[in-house]
């Protein structure tokens, strides 16, 4: 097991992260991943140095609020335009394989 | 169960917390401009930003907003003057993106209040349910699972409908609410109830209850007096007003059985069946879900100004208990009666039936006497029955110029709920005509005297009362088609008596 890193990002992290991605990752993947994550964290983690008191944090780096649309439906798209996309389409339907988790 | 009920209560001191999704009443989504009607052929309301296409970019529906923060303002809540949507990471085909875009921390209206009332027998009683937030969020796909009858359990594969996916949702969330005692499941129905109606007089929802348009989460907790708050459990999707009761009594009930048996509750989410009204369990909860919130990129924030909020605010009309209060003055009604009615799901149907032109008093007897009645022997929600306003002002006319009796509008009712046609269809098809004319009144009145001559004696002699056997044996002459009022004053002038 690598040491807990700076970031936070350690093995046992990263094998929850897994997961939640439903991944299944090998030992030598977790190793990989945690030093790739603790890399990425680091290289982020840098702008909050230079990140002044007075900026607040942003998810958007436009500064754009109260964007909206009018409230006007429009015909939806024709089977047609989506289905040869599908994996599988059964009954009008999407299939999808059973589901072992839950819904939310 | 109600002495069962009764014994939970005298050991225990329930907490609830109502967790209530409505979906607004827009024309299209929440972040794409598809139609949000109900229904429709599977995926045909659908375009990339519903279907989760990489690149698609959602972009927010102004009503929806708009609904969210004039629903706030009735709740009694303060508008926050900025906020975002947030990215909630779940792996489930309901939704194509594999996250629903909803708010987290930082919802669109926080800190309000709903005052409720609930009847008991010291009258009503009010209770002020304090909300917690008010946010926005999107709804799932619809889900069949295939094989396996219906159910998760045993499915082969599950087919999606993304139509509903993406439509507006708000979640309404209230904080503990404490001091219900025996009254709890009581409390949680009439909040729910009062909260629909909020709905529906704002214009938001028509919260069409029978399509899932309100979906509620109930959280139960039982501690002992003095000691701290239990653990609590979440049982999910309680989609009607009974079952919202019913949910909260069983539950009551099963946790306080646990709890007298020593054992613990554990904190999980539980499904509410409809047909026996039990929980069961569901998720632990014992690992908290990670759900990887995030602020959503592709959005940006909602700052509504102060002068949009004020205008929103001189757009909400009468809330639903001023409202009340003043139909209740204007029919001249007891507080119980209309507490009464309103329990009974009764009131915009009377309402309704009013606007329609019928009595005020007429159209109470109808909603709270016959249809009442039936729709408790159907177990339905008054509101479910096919019976319309402009039913009832038919009905009535045809009353009022005695060409129907009660007894015989009780029969159009019947015809009406079992969908066989119109009013004046299921008038003509029944034969319900009243036998009005004096001739063969009085010729029924005749043969019925001459079957029981002592009882013409004995009107005559005064007992007055005698004369309902005749009028009965009338009546069942005429197979309940005259009017009985008109048959008795008939018969007295017949025996020349006067009262």
């Amino acid at each position: 097991m690598t040491d807990s890193a700076a970031n936070g990002i350690d093995q046992d992290l990263v094998v929850h992260l897994g997961k939640l991605a439903r991944l299944e990752l090998t030992d030598l993947e977790v190793e990989h991943y945690t030093i790739q994550l603790e890399q990425i964290l680091g290289a982020i983690t840098s702008i909050s140095e230079v990140a002044a008191a007075d900026i607040p944090p942003t998810s958007h780096p436009i500064p754009l609020e109260n964007v909206y649309r009018e409230d006007i439906a429009v015909p939806g798209l024709l089977h047609e335009d989506f289905v040869p996309g599908a994996p599988s389409f059964e009954d009008d339907r999407f299939r999808v394989p059973r589901i072992l988790g839950e819904s939310t | 169960m109600t002495t069962e009920y009764n014994a939970v209560i005298t050991e225990f001191d329930p907490i609830i917390g109502l967790e209530t999704h409505i979906e607004l009443g827009t024309k299209s989504k929440m972040f794409c401009s598809c139609s949000a009607q109900f229904g429709g052929e599977p995926n045909t309301f659908v375009c990339p930003v519903c279907l989760g296409m990489p690149g698609s970019m959602p972009v927010v529906n102004r009503v929806a907003v708009e609904s969210t923060i004039r629903m706030g303002l009735a709740l009694n809540c303060s508008i926050v003057p900025w906020c975002r949507f947030a990215r909630k990471n779940y792996f489930y085909p309901d939704m194509p993106k594999n996250y629903q875009i909803s708010q987290y921390d930082e919802p669109l209206c926080i800190n309000g209040y709903l005052d409720v009332t609930v009847a008991t027998e010291n009258g009503p009683q009010v209770f002020r349910v304090e909300i917690e937030r008010v946010h926005m969020e999107e709804d799932t796909g619809k889900l069949l699972h295939a094989g396996g009858a219906g159910r998760i359990h045993g499915a082969t594969h599950s087919l999606v409908d993304y139509n509903r996916a993406g439509i507006p949702l708000i979640e309404v969330v209230t904080k503990p609410i404490l001091g219900t005692g025996v009254l709890a499941p009581e409390v949680a129905k009439a909040y729910v109830a009062e909260l629909r109606d909020l709905m529906r007089a704002l214009g938001v929802s028509d919260v069409r209850m029978e399509e899932g348009s309100l979906r509620c989460d109930v959280n139960v907790s039982l501690s002992r007096p003095g000691e701290e708050w239990g653990t609590r459990t979440e049982t999910k999707n309680v989609n009607s007003l009974r079952s919202v009761e019913r949910a909260v009594r069983t539950e009551m009930i099963r946790q306080a059985d646990r709890l007298r048996a020593g054992e613990r509750i554990i904190q999980e989410t539980r499904h509410f069946n409809e047909e026996t009204g039990d929980t069961t369990s569901g998720r632990s909860k014992e690992q908290a879900e990670d759900y990887r919130y995030f602020p959503e990129p592709d959005l940006v924030p909602i700052a509504p100004s102060e002068a949009w909020i004020e205008e929103l605010r001189g757009t909400l009309p009468e809330i639903p208990s001023v409202r009340r209060a003043r139909l209740q003055i204007d029919w001249g009604i007891s507080d119980f009666d209309m507490q009464s009615l309103v329990n009974a799901g009764a009131l915009e149907l009377i309402v309704a039936s009013i606007d329609a032109g019928v009595q005020p008093a007429a159209a109470r007897k109808w909603w709270t006497g016959e249809l009442t009645r039936v729709a408790n022997e159907r177990h339905c929600e008054l509101g479910d029955l096919t019976v319309n306003a402009s039913d009832i002002f038919e009905i009535e006319g045809l009353i009022s110029a005695g060409d129907l009796t009660d007894k015989m509008a009780r029969s159009v009712f019947e015809g009406l709920l079992d969908g066989e046609g119109s009013v004046s269809q299921i008038v003509s098809q029944r034969g319900l005509v009243v036998v009005n004319d004096d001739a063969s009144l009085i010729a029924a009145i005749a043969t019925a005297l001459a079957d029981s001559p002592d009882i013409a004696e004995k009107i005559q002699g005064g007992k007055i009362a005698a004369a309902g056997s005749i009028v009965g044996a009338v009546m069942k002459a005429t197979q309940g088609q005259a009017d009985a009022a008109k048959v008795r004053t008939l018969l007295l002038e017949q025996l020349g008596v006067t009262e």
